[in-house]
């Protein structure tokens, strides 16, 4: 069975030591998470911590339900697929010496609403946001060019339409 | 008010109603303890800090409120971290302060640095470290609130050296921001309670399985009228012993591995589990997946955490113990649903008397069993009773019966050898007009006798029990079970002798060779001013027994080594 993918977003106090706390947190009890982003929220002194993961419903509420005990965590909202709006960027250097290479390597790019943001004679530094999907189909094109060096920031995420309050208080 | 950062933890310990602090110092608190000289805290010196935290936390079970330990940076901060995980794993509210090298000096690899906060992380509700000294009072207050609301817990605050120099004005500190941390109101959801009135109501085999919450709530008079009232018997957690007398007729003793096989029959034959303040330890539940099968779950604890952590619930009920309690017998009895003798409780009552007598144990030497039954009969009811870790700790929770709440303390979800005997010495400072009696294995009091001393020099008269049987016994037992009678390094040999040893620290030792000898030593024990150790040779072959192997049903007992 397909574990579905659960985006949770943790609003933290912004202090040292609080993304220490939920990483360790993550690691003994054993959670298996794909991504972790941790950034600034709408409010000042509290960061937006962002964890996707694959798991059973069961495992993704028992880690919601531990992170919510942090006290450093304000609140917890689990996010659905079908209920936010979510994004990736990736950079990513291609080797690209051959013109022939090279233009079908643009072509893609604006295929995937990508931006060259670095070139030089044998590589491009691409700049591609999207749902964590589609970049990774990107990426998959990108392979047969030559990837010389990927980096992913994870997943961003927001709840669709005015709803921003709902999640567990912690504890 | 100005004064000193050192002076600002005393003043605010004080407004915490703090009266005792268990500790040694070192380079990094000697301004804190400069500041202790000449307030009215009373600071037991200890001789390891480990046995400070225990302290602290035989303290808090007794007094039920925070205990607090300190210790200096480094190794005296690294010496808290078993105490400090054992108070983390049984929900004990502990406060630990822990001096720091100077700020300017964190990071550098400075003498005596250790990431306290960092290594503690993971085993309390909250680890501090302060950075300026206006932090001091209300980081002091929050410190004690988390540790003693919701689910308890230790919590450790770091203090740089030189903040305890820094000054603090005390009309306008630095307040903390908790936005994420509630005190819950305890009160159970009334649609919870009306649908485990409706699973009571229908269920013919109801049994209460309580845990440590119902002591740390003071839910054990509320429990035994729920009991009573719905003729349900009582199986208990480790940590829930003598939350309901264990000589009233609906106990049914310990749960678990080394529980009473009447008990683990019980639970097994039930239709309905009423779960109170537990959290489904594997020593508990047995083989995790055949637990309660073809019974309904109501599981009711004050961390929602908990709740579907191990076990399927049918009924969450996230809330404090007491306080659901009181409010379904409450409820119950509105609908007026007192039950009498029925099938179950007949039942039940064969299921005792079947195997009450099934208790074996080997020949030779004194047996633990009659010798935890004589000390029951030998002290008074409301007398306390610690232990050590291993078979010790299981025959005191077979065959010693708790008669009142906070009267058995045990490390139960760590199970830290060498707990007993500072666990002991903290019970006595929180209850002085209590006998308390340290019910100890050999191989675990040596773990920390050297605590022998603080209990001589403060004056803490605790009597210690050593089921001296010259062996790891517990994990001697599993090598014979399990490993084909393979004793790896379990022997101990025969050494010390632990009256000279009492002797050594002032203390009176005594040796007994009978169960005449023992219960006078019990009885002379009790008006004894110095610290006893009794010393009470069992023959290394005796087993805890009935046990459930690991990774089998709870009926699937084992009443025969």
């Amino acid at each position: 069975m397909a574990e579905d993918l659960h985006m949770i977003s943790a609003i933290v106090e912004d202090r040292p030591g609080v993304l220490f706390k939920v990483t360790s947190l993550i690691r003994r009890r054993g959670f298996n998470i794909a991504t972790i982003t941790v950034g600034g929220s709408e409010k000042e002194n509290v960061s937006r911590i962002t964890i996707t993961m694959r798991g059973a419903p069961r495992v993704v509420e028992q880690m919601v339900k531990q992170l919510s005990k942090i006290p450093d965590v304000i609140k917890i909202i689990e996010l659905t697929p079908d209920e936010a709006v979510y994004r990736e960027l990736a950079m990513v250097k291609v080797t690209a010496a051959e013109p022939a290479k090279r233009s079908d390597i643009l072509n893609y790019i604006s295929i995937f609403r990508g931006r060259v943001i670095d070139a030089s004679t044998d590589s491009l530094v691409i700049e591609i946001v999207g749902n964590p999907t589609k970049i990774s189909a990107f990426l998959d094109l990108m392979k047969s060019f030559g990837i010389a060096e990927l980096a992913r920031t994870g997943t961003v995420a927001l709840a669709r339409g005015p709803r921003s309050s709902k999640g567990d208080e912690g504890s | 008010m100005r004064l000193s950062g050192a002076k600002a933890i005393v003043e605010s310990l004080k407004s915490e109603k703090v009266e005792v602090v268990f500790g040694i110092p070192g380079g990094s608190t000697i301004p804190l303890f400069d500041a202790f000289y000449d307030s009215d805290l009373r600071h037991i010196l200890c001789r390891h800090e480990q046995c400070a935290a225990h302290m602290a936390d035989g303290y808090a079970r007794v007094k039920g409120k925070p205990g607090v330990c300190t210790a200096t940076s480094g190794p005296g901060a690294t010496n808290l971290v078993t105490g400090i995980a054992v108070a983390y794993m049984d929900s004990s509210p502990i406060i630990a302060i822990t001096g720091q090298v100077p700020q300017q000096m964190i990071g550098k690899d400075a003498f005596q640095e250790a990431d306290i906060v960092g290594i503690t992380n993971p085993i309390t509700k909250y680890a501090f470290q302060v950075t300026s000294a206006s932090q001091i009072p209300d980081t002091v207050k929050i410190a004690f609130l988390l540790s003693s609301t919701n689910r308890m817990g230790p919590v450790l605050i770091d203090v740089p050296k030189d903040i305890f120099y820094e000054e603090v004005d005390l009309d306008s500190y630095q307040r903390f921001s908790l936005k994420g941390y509630n005190v819950r109101s305890g009160e159970p959801h009334p649609y919870s309670i009306k649908k485990a009135v409706g699973l009571i109501l229908v269920s013919e085999r109801p049994v209460i399985i309580a845990g440590g919450g119902v002591i740390a709530s003071n839910g054990g008079e509320e429990l035994v009228r729920l009991a009573e009232l719905i003729m349900a018997p009582v199986a208990t957690t480790l940590m829930g012993k003598g939350s309901i007398p264990e000589t009233h007729p609906l106990s049914v003793g310990m749960v678990g591995m080394h529980g009473k096989g009447e008990c683990n029959l019980t639970v097994e034959a039930a239709d309905l589990i009423i779960a109170v303040g537990v959290r489904f330890t594997d020593r508990s539940t047995g083989n995790l997946e055949k637990f309660g099968e073809g019974a309904k779950v109501i599981h009711i604890d004050i961390d929602p955490a908990e709740i579907g952590k191990n076990v399927r619930v049918d009924v969450p009920i996230v809330a404090d113990a007491r306080k659901t309690l009181a409010t379904l017998a409450k409820k119950l009895g509105e609908v007026g649903s007192k039950r009498g003798e029925n099938d179950w409780t007949r039942r039940l009552r064969e299921i005792k008397s079947q195997y009450s007598d099934k208790y074996k144990e080997a020949d030779g030497g004194l047996r633990p069993s009659k010798l935890l039954r004589l000390l029951r009969e030998g002290i008074p009811g409301k007398a306390i009773v610690t232990t050590g870790v291993g078979q010790n700790q299981m025959w005191a929770a077979l065959h010693f019966q708790a008669l009142e709440p906070r009267t058995f303390i045990t490390s139960g979800g760590l199970g830290a050898m060498g707990f007993g005997l500072p666990a002991s010495i903290g019970a006595k400072v929180a209850a002085p007009d209590r006998p308390i009696f340290n019910i100890d294995g050999d191989g675990g009091f040596i773990m920390t006798e050297q605590d022998l001393a603080t209990a001589v020099v403060e004056k803490i008269p605790t009597v210690s029990i050593i089921l001296n049987n010259r062996v790891l016994g517990m994990v001697r037992q599993w090598q014979c079970m399990f490993c084909d009678k393979r004793y790896s390094q379990t022997d101990l040999g025969k050494v010390p002798d632990f009256v000279k040893l009492a002797e050594a620290y002032g203390a009176e030792g005594v040796r007994v060779e009978s169960y005449r000898e023992f219960e006078t030593a019990i009885r002379r024990s009790l008006r004894a001013e110095v610290p006893v150790v009794i010393d009470v040779p069992v023959s290394a072959d005796e087993k805890v027994l009935p046990m459930v192997p690991p990774g089998k049903r709870l009926k699937e007992v084992v009443w025969y080594g």
